[in-house]
């Protein structure tokens, strides 16, 4: 868990760009593990030696290898294809723990020829067993800016569903949008960070846009069903994920600004700027939709659509033209979800995707298509999944218990901490 | 371009072990979503719950191969009740939302690290299925002309084609029956039936469980397929794949599912032997796509498939209009 | 259940005095109570409700005045805030719907619930009950409840044809026009074989061909000595068919009575009659307001 927040501060990784050894087979899998606990960002770390390393595949084992005195070792596979790393962590120095997602292993999927680099984030024990309360606070501050950008995300997702009543499915892939077009931007484009990202927030609403233009308004004229419609979005996401994947490859990939930034030191807690930047962008944005939504003329309006389109429809409101309003609006939240991500984390293809279902769970747990309901899913959920770890639950299962609780809140109350009962018939 | 080879492998893939796995899991979203109206978008969790007890019973507990089937079909059980009891009095859109997120939970649980000693983290766990290749019959390749099978995958094709035959069979005398009739009412509307003196909600459990159950098999033939459970097998696309196989052949139809896992198969061979030769003999530039990219095009045109079908044939391929299973809300 | 329970049904409301809430002599259905609200405000608020076995009660009031809420809280389809009630004794407070249905207070509704993907006569085999192959395994056994199927259609075709519905046996409920949806639901409804049958607006987006038969299918469920309650904003079958008449408003019950002192009870037409006619003529169709305006004519012809 620390292990993960250090990740973002760039404290800590078990691999160094150092180039690659020359007598290197074919197709290897390289491993170099680098202690950078204590140096500063951007300078090699110190070689972790002596470390077992084995490399398997579907039929068992294909290689093991030590790491050596500069913390490499180089295993030669027979092919492309799947293998999974394993870290014997018995063979650790005493004061280092592996500390990123997956624990020891790594899956590694070799598509080409040469040498594949695995890296594994190394934490400190010590730093581990810092206090328990300096923990949970820092939990609880990651859970925070987890939870806004999980919110501008459900924020887009309710404003959809509460004026339409689509569940949608391909609510993930515009998180991705967000995080692929900036990356497009930022690496492909040359330009600096925020400006790419203020861009790609109007992208997104184009997107929007051009999707109830193009296929969500077309089909409520044909008067689609909404699980006809739910599957639809199922089958539109399928569909980007892999057209994400085609364009820009399955590999996880870093914008070229706030990649690591040294942390500072707020009382109990320490936070890269770029997280307390993340944590007001989000704020303003949320504050700012959520103030039009009560005082415009249009946020009137979509709340009155939201409650009875029909009678939104006869009282002269254009709800067509509100609808893609809120398809514009509520897809750019979404994208600039995705910007903060990408600036937080890394891009992938996958990485709204795997937002998806906590995104689901934080709407739900507020109340499908309430706003206020939304934003405080978000925060239960996001400190949630980022305090469980320090309450000891393992680091790969701390998306679990948000998701148990979505399940369980189903089970006590089904319309959410702030959603009213429906009335029957 | 080889065509034959192509051709023939798409022929194999939908005769063969992966058609029958989902053709048995869409058996049951059938059940579940064609017949009685509930959103299931979790199969991937009942098989998964399945295949990992039949392994994990075997190959870390060593406890016999029938008993890991027992408790393979125990656990879709207890799913089915823990999913069922808080999601099945609610809107379809909840079912679906809470069935989605228990299989990423299973998921997860049974790729983690903590758990591993049992069920082998991402790792999986093998060869557990000894018990079932010992009773194989068959001791030389099946050939089929155009294409053939090895002597296990031969007794695996065996099993399976049996035991969908055997679903369709129960399915088929189900649905028929008075039983059936009420599942379909719940479809159409279940203030109606609840109406009549129907208790809704034990219906629409047994009917959870029934299609779980199919799941399970589903689960299992994958698992013993290849002597092996990972992970990322039961993840949450397999689930998608198989509504898209249902909706191919077309829902509440008994041999919809079937007829639609076969379709999906070979068109998934077909189009993923076209395009990687078509970019391995550079019939594509490589620019526009390389190897890899090639055996994503069939993902890309899956979606949009199952959204085509889904706007303009609801009702799958060959379905009836009038009799399509889902309309409204 | 005969002929003779209705006629001293009816002959016995002779002595009830038209105040909300009077008790009945031999009411079916006793509630205290009832109270549902919707966020803040208040649908359904009655104090106390009898309805007498055996005779036509209808159930009127303006738009949103709590008939159907009241409706689906006696039938267990909502839960109300407060309140305790009974059929025939059995206290139904907390019972599920299904329960309720099978003790024998069937209902239908306002937008009406033909299974439309069924055929007709699939319809209304669903409605049996007691079915042995409506159980999972005994299904898998068709010689175990094949004898109970076919008992089961037999009684399906008479009502079948006894609702003139026997034409459309094998078409898809889907198919049928608004008047012959009502009618199979009700065909449907008398396949549980109910004590009291609850009608929500049975005239609602009836064509008017229909509307007289539809009345004299009515009047016979009377007949045949089951008690009827329904819900209606057509006041010709109120007045025509009716035994009994309560009246509600704003979600209490405010009157009480025959219809005919309904009719011409000045606090009724005043709460009621105004409203309804301000607020229902957008719904109503040209042929139900022509059916008003000649019941409106007849009872000029009548008072000359």
């Amino acid at each position: 868990m620390l292990g993960a927040i250090l990740l973002g501060a760039g404290g800590a990784y078990g691999t160094s760009p150092a180039a690659l050894p020359s007598e290197s087979p074919d197709n290897s899998i390289t491993v170099v593990l680098l202690d950078t606990r204590g140096t500063e960002a951007g300078e090699p770390g110190t070689p972790v030696p002596d470390v077992d390393i084995e490399v398997s595949d579907d039929s068992g084992t294909v290689g093991e290898g030590t790491t050596d005195e500069e913390g490499r070792v180089s295993i030669p596979i027979p092919g492309l294809g799947s293998y999974t790393v394993t870290v014997d962590e018995d063979t650790l120095p005493e004061d280092t723990e592996l500390s990123g997602e997956g624990g020891n292993e790594r899956s590694v999927n070799v598509v080409i020829s040469g040498d594949m680099r695995v890296q594994f984030p190394i934490a400190d024990e010590r730093a581990a067993g810092a206090g328990f309360v300096s923990k949970l606070m820092t939990g609880a501050v990651s859970g925070i800016k987890f939870g806004l950008i999980i919110g501008l995300a459900a924020l887009g997702l309710s404003m959809v569903f509460g004026t339409t009543g689509l569940t949608n499915f391909s609510h993930g892939e515009l998180i991705t949008f967000g995080g692929l077009v900036v990356y497009g931007f930022n690496r492909g484009l040359g330009l600096p960070v925020v400006v790419a990202g203020i861009l790609t927030v109007f992208v997104s609403a184009g997107f929007g846009w051009v999707q109830e233009r193009g296929l969500w308004r077309p089909l409520r004229r044909r008067g689609t069903g909404l699980v006809a419609m739910m599957i639809v979005s199922i089958g539109f996401a399928l569909f980007l994920r892999n057209v994400y994947q085609y364009v820009f490859g399955g590999t996880t990939k870093s914008l070229s600004q706030y990649v690591s930034q040294q942390r500072v030191s707020l009382g109990p807690v320490s936070l890269a700027p770029k997280e307390m930047a993340i944590i007001a962008i989000a704020l303003v944005a949320i504050a700012l939709v959520c103030a039009a939504l009560m005082t415009t003329r249009l946020g009137k309006a979509t709340r009155a659509v939201a409650d009875n389109p029909a009678l939104a429809s006869s009282s002269g409101l254009r709800v067509d033209g509100i609808i893609g309003w809120v398809w514009i609006i509520g897809t750019a939240l979404t994208g600039l979800a995705g910007v903060l991500l990408a600036v937080d984390q890394q891009v992938e293809f996958q990485m709204g995707f795997k937002m998806l279902l906590l995104v689901f769970a934080s709407v739900t747990l507020g109340g499908l298509g309430t706003i206020w309901g939304a934003l405080i899913g978000s925060m239960v959920v996001g400190i949630m999944v980022e305090v469980s770890p320090v309450l000891g639950v393992p680091a790969e299962l701390k998306y679990t218990p948000a998701l148990l609780v979505l399940i369980l809140i189903l089970l006590v109350r089904p319309q959410g901490i702030l959603g009213r009962r429906e009335r029957i018939g | 371009m080889d065509w034959g080879s192509i051709f023939s492998n798409a022929m194999a893939s939908a005769l063969g072990p992966d058609a029958i796995v989902y053709a048995l899991a869409a058996i049951g979203l059938n059940v579940h979503f064609g017949y009685t109206g509930l959103l299931n978008f979790g199969q991937a969790g009942f098989m998964a719950v399945a295949a990992y007890g039949l392994a994990a019973s075997v190959a870390t507990w060593g406890l016999p191969f029938w008993v890991g089937i027992a408790i393979g079909f125990g656990a879709a059980l207890l799913l089915a009740l823990l999913l069922g009891v808080p999601t099945l009095r609610l809107r379809a859109d909840y079912l679906a939302i809470a069935t989605i997120a228990s299989a990423e939970i299973l998921r997860l649980v049974f790729g983690s690290v903590t758990l591993s000693d049992w069920f082998g983290g991402s790792n999986g766990r093998q060869q557990f299925a000894d018990t079932f290749y010992d009773l194989n019959p068959y001791s030389s390749r099946l050939d089929f002309g155009l294409f053939s099978f090895s002597a296990n995958d031969a007794w695996v094709f065996t099993v399976g084609w049996v035991l969908v035959a055997l679903s369709c069979l129960a399915v088929w005398s189900l649905m028929r029956s008075p039983w059936g009739r009420v599942l379909k009412s719940i479809r159409e509307d279940e203030d109606a039936v609840r109406s009549l003196g129907k208790n809704v909600f034990s219906y629409k459990m047994q009917a959870l469980i029934l299609g779980g159950m199919f799941g399970a098999l589903a689960g299992f033939m994958l698992a013993i397929k290849q002597q092996s459970v990972i992970p990322t097998d039961y993840a949450t696309d397999i689930t998608f794949f198989a509504y898209t196989a249902l909706l191919l052949g077309g829902a509440g139809r008994v041999l919809g599912p079937v007829i639609g896992a076969m379709i999906f198969w070979f068109l998934m061979t077909f189009l993923g032997g076209f395009f990687s030769s078509a970019a391995s003999i550079d019939l594509i530039p490589d620019v526009v796509m390389s190897d890899i990219q090639a055996s994503l095009v069939r993902f890309i045109l899956v979606g949009a498939g199952l959204m085509a079908l889904m706007i303009f044939r609801p009702q799958g391929i060959f379905g009836d209009r009038r009799e399509i299973a889902i309309d409204g809300r | 259940m005969d002929v003779e329970t209705s006629a001293t049904g009816r002959e016995a409301l002779a002595s009830v005095p038209n105040t909300p809430g009077a008790p009945k002599p031999d009411p079916i259905i006793v509630g205290d109570d009832i109270t549902r609200t919707f966020g803040g405000l208040t649908a359904v608020d009655v104090e106390h409700l009898e309805i007498q076995r055996g005779v036509i009660t209808a159930l009127i009031g303006p738009n949103g005045a709590g008939k159907t809420t009241l409706f689906n809280l006696l039938t267990g389809f909502d839960k109300p805030d407060s309140g305790d009630w009974s059929f025939n004794g059995h206290r139904l407070a907390g019972l599920p719907a299904f329960k309720v249905a099978r003790l024998g207070m069937v209902r239908t509704f306002q937008l009406t619930k033909v299974l439309s993907k069924l055929t007709v006569i699939e319809n209304m085999r669903l409605g049996a009950t007691g079915q042995r192959g409506e159980r999972f395994w005994l299904s898998l056994l068709p010689p175990l409840w094949r004898p109970q199927e076919q008992e089961n259609t037999e009684r399906a075709d008479e009502l079948l044809r006894r609702f003139k519905l026997d034409a459309k046996r094998e078409d898809f409920a889907g198919s049928l026009s608004g008047g012959q949806r009502k009618l199979l639901e009700m065909a449907r409804a008398l396949m549980v074989d109910p004590e009291l049958i609850m009608l929500d607006e049975p005239m609602a987006g009836v064509n008017p061909a229909l509307k007289q038969s539809l009345l004299g299918h009515v009047k016979s469920l009377r007949d045949e000595g089951r008690t009827v309650l329904f819900v209606e904003h057509d006041m010709d079958m109120v007045r025509d068919i009716s035994d009994w008449v309560i009246v509600m408003a704003q979600g209490k019950i405010v009157a009480e009575g025959r219809p005919e002192q309904i009719m011409s009870d000045p606090a009724v037409i005043d709460a009621y009659l105004g409203a309804h006619h301000d607020a229902d003529l957008s719904e109503l169709d040209a042929a139900s307001i022509e059916a008003e305006a000649s019941a409106e004519l007849d009872q000029e012809a009548k008072d000359d």
